[in-house]
């Protein structure tokens, strides 16, 4: 389990054009795999384009209480890169006038930023549909200060989507740290216990499984049937839905599957599930991702790897959905983790 | 060719036989697709007896693609063993039940 994060570590591949060389050589450019461009060709979709703008996903910062083997942003403790309240009032801006229907907070742990309250309570006058904040549920009960983020959500009808990779006390652990299983158990419990989560209840509690190793999530239906099934009858618990996400080959993860030699594996595995239907719903063609520092990303992925928006609007203070939209989408290899089987999104699959 | 009769990457492989009996090949993986889809087992029930199964032909291929398949189902490490133990109790079964005929031959050669 690691300690801190691969910046910390002073790994090579906190680089992330050591991560791009990567995914860009060996397999690929040796032929043996095609490119995920060459896959977009097949079916006419490169470049591939943005279609109606319907998500803004907004990552307030990369500060974590915990650090998860698989975690794509590589967040931890250690990591100091924070949203200012400056930046938020310039997202703010955007929130009140975009065209999306949803916005997604996310982080690291978004409720680290010591203007996260100030920000969700503005945010939600904006009267946008689906308002989600993205909790690793551990943070609910990292500290007393946190211990009131069940009835802040419910105050400003949040929408709690939160990650659980397993219904078992041992593989949650393995992947997310020693303890997290209880603690988010207890959190969902306390979720519960002000109506979240509730079968008759708008207030929306979902799950999100990532798989805890060099594989592919399973068929999410059946899996959120297994956890609905094992959370209720072992603590009680109720939620919406399950999102099953596949884990794309960048930052820890990328590190975790090189240093496990299960690299190519996982590439065959996510070029042999390649789907084309999935291209149709991908995430990057209806949201816009903004960094802590107001940068624009067509996803979180490409913002971990640096990939700024190929546009001319780039950053948030001059935001212009339209000239944005019109843009063509950065992708690389790693882009084989959101059309395997049947698609991986922050909303689940996507087929 | 390699030194070793087992080469992990030669599962990737796999659909290749059809190369060399394009009627046989696809019959055969049109059926084993079949046999794995939810019935009146449930694919995940399925994903068990396979991984037994694979135990007890002992088919290096087949443990690791059962095992990644069990993994991707969310079924846990105490389940997987599980299943293996009522492969082996079978397998050993099968083996100790011959001790019957043994026994009848032994009677039938004593006086």
């Amino acid at each position: 389990m690691a300690t801190k994060s691969l910046k910390a570590r002073q790994k090579d591949l906190a680089e992330t054009n050591k991560q791009l060389e990567f995914l860009n050589g060996g397999i690929f450019a040796e032929g043996e795999l095609p490119y995920f461009k060459d896959k977009l060709a097949n079916i006419g979709h490169y470049p591939l384009r943005p279609k109606k703008l319907e998500i803004l996903q907004i990552n307030v910062g990369y500060m974590c209480n915990q650090i998860c083997e698989h975690c794509h942003v590589n967040a931890g403790p250690d990591r100091k890169e924070i949203m200012t309240r400056e930046t938020m009032e310039q997202c703010l801006d955007v929130i009140r006038n975009t065209g999306a229907h949803t916005l997604d907070l996310t982080g690291g742990a978004p409720e680290m930023n010591p203007n996260f309250r100030w920000f969700v309570e503005e945010a939600a006058k904006a009267g946008i549909q689906d308002f989600i904040v993205r909790s690793n549920l551990t943070i609910i009960r990292a500290n007393k200060k946190y211990y009131d983020l069940p009835e802040f959500f419910k105050k400003h009808n949040v929408h709690v989507v939160s990650s659980m990779p397993h219904y078992t006390r041992g593989k949650t652990d393995k992947q997310r740290g020693d303890g997290v299983f209880d603690k988010s158990i207890k959190a969902l419990q306390e979720l519960n216990a002000v109506g979240y989560g509730m079968p008759s209840q708008d207030l929306r509690l979902d799950l999100v499984y990532n798989p805890s190793g060099a594989y592919l999530p399973g068929d999410q239906a059946a899996l959120e049937k297994d956890f609905k099934k094992a959370l209720d009858e072992d603590f009680g618990i109720q939620f919406h839905n399950l999102f099953t996400i596949t884990n794309l080959p960048i930052s820890r993860f990328l590190d975790y599957l090189i240093a496990s030699e299960n690299y190519e594996d996982y590439m065959y595995a996510l070029v042999e599930a390649y789907n084309p239907a999935a291209v149709e719903n991908v995430m990057c063609t209806n949201t816009i991702s903004v960094s802590w520092d107001g940068w624009l990303y067509d996803c979180d992925f490409n913002q971990m790897l640096g990939l700024k928006v190929n546009s001319k609007i780039k950053h948030i203070k001059e935001y212009n959905e339209d000239i944005l939209n019109d843009r063509n989408i950065i992708i690389s290899q790693h882009c084989y983790g959101c059309t395997a089987g049947a698609g991986s999104s922050c909303q689940g699959t996507v087929t | 060719m390699a030194n070793t009769y087992y080469d992990p990457a030669d599962l990737r492989k796999f659909g290749k036989i059809t190369e060399w009996s394009e009627e046989l090949g696809n019959k055969f993986f049109e059926y084993y697709g079949k046999v794995f889809e939810e019935g009146a087992l449930s694919a995940r029930e399925k994903s068990l007896i396979a991984l037994a199964v694979a135990h007890v032909v002992k088919c290096p291929y087949c443990i690791d693609a059962y095992t990644k398949d069990s993994l991707q189902r969310g079924i846990t490490k105490e389940e997987m063993m599980e299943a293996v133990h009522v492969g082996a109790a079978i397998e050993s079964g099968a083996t100790l039940v011959h001790g019957v005929q043994m026994m009848n031959k032994y009677n039938k050669l004593s006086m």
